[in-house]
C-alpha cells in the first residue's frame, strides 16, 4: 500500500480496508503524532468542498505534516487553460503527496497514471470518493462491533449517489445484508448491483421507509435532490416519503445508527439530532482518523 | 452457380486478407478502425450482398496485407460475426472468426460527457462486459461509468 495511489474503493482488498481501519483506531486514540516532519502534502481541490478539505488538512497538520495547494481552481493557472496535466506533474516535483478534488469523472484515476508520487482521490464528479467510504466502514465497525452480517439499509437516492455506490461495494466483501429505500426512479443502477450479486449476498429493495426500520443495525440516509426528477411533480410526490423523523425509530433495534455523509437539508428532521442513535456528527470527525490512517500508509511511515 | 456468382462480385486476391460477414452497415467503420483509407495496397470491397446466414453482408479484401490478431479484434466491437481469411497465392491458408478482446483501447468515445477522456488529452481504455442478454458493454478504466452498445460512438 506503499507509495500506491487510492483512487477508487476497488483498489482495496478486505485486508486492506481493515488494515486501514486499525490504524484509524490507534489515530483516535492520539492523533498528534509528528511523523509527517518535514513532508510536503498537496491538497489540491479543482472544485471547493470546504468539509473534506478541512478533513485533510486538519488529519496532515497533526501528524507534523506540511500543506501546500489550492482551494478552488479559480486563482490558479487552471482558470488560465492549463490542461490537468500539467497542473498535477508541476505540483508532483514539489510535494511528497498529492490529495486531489476534481469535478470531472476520472480525473483523479489520469492523474495517478501522470504523477510521480501518489493521488488520494478526495472526489472526481460523481465518481468516487474513497474517503468518505473508509469513514462510513469506520463508523459502522466502530458502532456495531463488527463489519460483517450486519443489515444495512441505504436510503435516498440510490442512483446517483455516489457514497452509496462505493459503500455497497466496498460493504459486498463483508457479508451485508442489504436493504434498498428510494422512489422508482432512484434505484441502485444494475453496475452496482453486480458487486452484491458477485459476492453471492441478497439484497431486498423497498419504496416504503417503514417496513425496514426495525430490521436494520445501520440506516445510511442520502439527500434526494430535486434536479434529479425531470418533471417536479414526480418530485413533490417522493420528497416527503423518505424523510426520517423521531417518532419512526421507536420500533428499532437498540444498536441501531443513523448515518449521513452531510450536508443534511431536510431528509433528517433535527428532532433525531438528540437521539443516541444519531451519528452522523461523529462520523464526520472519523474522517480526520482514517485519513491519517490512509496518509501514514502511503507515506510508509506506519 | 450461386456460390460461383458471388465470388464475382468483389474480385479475388492472389495474397492478402479477406474479412467476411461484416454487417453491411459497418462496412466503412471496418475500413477507419483498421486505417484501410491510408493503405497503399489494393483494396476490394462489397457491401450490401446477400448473405445466407445475416441477410446482407459486406466484404472486404485486402492485398498483400496480414493482421495482427490484436489489430483485427478491434473491428469486433462493430463486426462481432466477421471471418478473417488470409489468401496465400490465391489458395485459402488460415480461417477464424474475429474474437472479442477483453480491454479496449483508444477506438471508442466514453459515453459520460463528464468523464475525464472527454475533457483532457487522454486515450479512452475500457474493460470489455456483457450484459444479462449477452450484448457488448465496455467499463471505463477512468470514470468507471459503462457505455452500451446503443451509445457507442467511434472516433474518427
Amino acid at each position: 500500500m506503499k507509495n500506491r495511489s487510492l483512487v477508487s474503493i476497488n483498489d482495496y482488498s478486505k485486508e486492506e480496508i481493515i488494515r486501514i481501519l486499525d490504524l484509524a483506531e490507534e489515530f483516535e486514540k492520539q492523533p498528534h503524532q509528528h511523523i509527517l516532519d518535514g513532508r510536503v502534502i498537496a491538497s489540491l481541490f479543482f472544485e471547493p468542498s470546504t468539509r473534506t478539505r478541512l478533513s485533510f488538512e486538519t488529519a496532515i497538520q497533526q501528524l507534523g505534516g506540511n500543506v501546500i495547494g489550492f482551494a478552488s481552481a479559480a486563482s490558479t493557472s487552471v482558470s488560465k487553460g492549463e490542461s490537468l496535466n500539467d497542473t498535477i506533474r508541476m505540483v508532483a516535483s514539489y510535494a511528497d503527496l498529492i490529495v486531489m478534488r476534481h469535478p470531472v469523472e476520472g480525473s483523479a484515476r489520469f492523474a495517478s497514471e501522470v504523477s510521480r508520487v501518489p493521488i488520494i482521490n478526495a472526489g472526481d464528479g460523481a465518481n468516487q470518493h474513497p474517503t468518505q467510504c473508509l469513514l462510513d466502514l469506520y463508523s459502522i465497525r466502530k458502532t456495531q462491533g463488527t463489519l460483517d452480517n450486519l443489515n444495512v439499509t441505504f436510503v435516498g437516492d440510490l442512483k446517483y449517489g455516489r457514497t452509496v455506490h462505493s459503500n455497497v461495494i466496498a460493504l459486498s466483501k463483508f457479508k451485508t445484508k442489504f436493504h434498498f429505500v428510494s422512489p422508482i426512479e432512484l434505484k441502485l443502477p444494475s453496475a452496482v448491483k453486480r458487486y452484491i450479486k458477485e459476492a453471492h449476498l441478497s439484497y431486498e429493495q423497498y419504496t416504503d421507509f417503514m417496513e425496514v426500520i426495525p430490521k436494520s443495525d445501520i440506516i445510511y440516509m442520502t439527500r434526494i435532490q430535486r434536479e434529479r426528477f425531470p418533471d417536479p411533480l414526480e418530485y413533490e410526490k417522493v420528497k416527503n416519503a423518505y424523510v426520517l423523523e423521531n417518532a419512526m425509530l421507536d420500533n428499532s433495534k437498540d444498536n441501531v445508527r443513523i448515518l449521513h455523509p452531510l450536508p443534511r437539508v431536510n431528509e433528517i428532521s433535527t428532532d433525531v439530532d438528540a437521539n443516541p442513535k444519531a451519528y452522523y456528527f461523529q462520523q464526520a470527525l472519523n474522517g480526520v482518523f482514517v485519513r491519517q490512517a490512509l496518509i501514514a500508509t502511503i507515506m510508509g511511515v506506519k | 452457380m450461386n456460390k460461383k456468382r458471388k465470388e464475382l462480385l468483389v474480385s479475388a486476391i492472389s495474397n492478402g486478407t479477406v474479412i467476411d460477414h461484416i454487417p453491411a452497415e459497418n462496412v466503412f467503420q471496418v475500413f477507419k478502425i483498421l486505417s484501410l483509407d491510408k493503405t497503399k495496397h489494393q483494396v476490394y470491397f462489397g457491401t450490401n450482398l446477400e448473405s445466407k446466414k445475416y441477410g446482407t453482408k459486406g466484404i472486404i479484401k485486402i492485398s498483400d496485407t496480414f493482421f495482427k490478431e490484436e489489430v483485427i479484434n478491434k473491428i469486433a466491437l462493430v463486426a462481432p460475426t466477421a471471418t478473417l481469411i488470409e489468401i496465400r497465392d490465391y489458395e485459402v491458408a488460415s480461417k477464424v472468426s474475429i474474437s472479442i478482446p477483453s480491454k479496449i483501447e483508444g477506438i471508442v468515445k466514453c459515453f459520460n460527457p463528464n468523464c475525464v477522456t472527454n475533457m483532457e488529452a487522454v486515450k479512452t481504455k475500457f474493460e470489455v462486459l456483457f450484459d444479462e442478454t449477452g450484448e457488448i458493454k465496455l467499463a471505463c478504466h477512468y470514470c468507471e461509468k459503462t457505455t452500451s452498445k446503443k451509445n457507442m460512438t467511434f472516433f474518427m
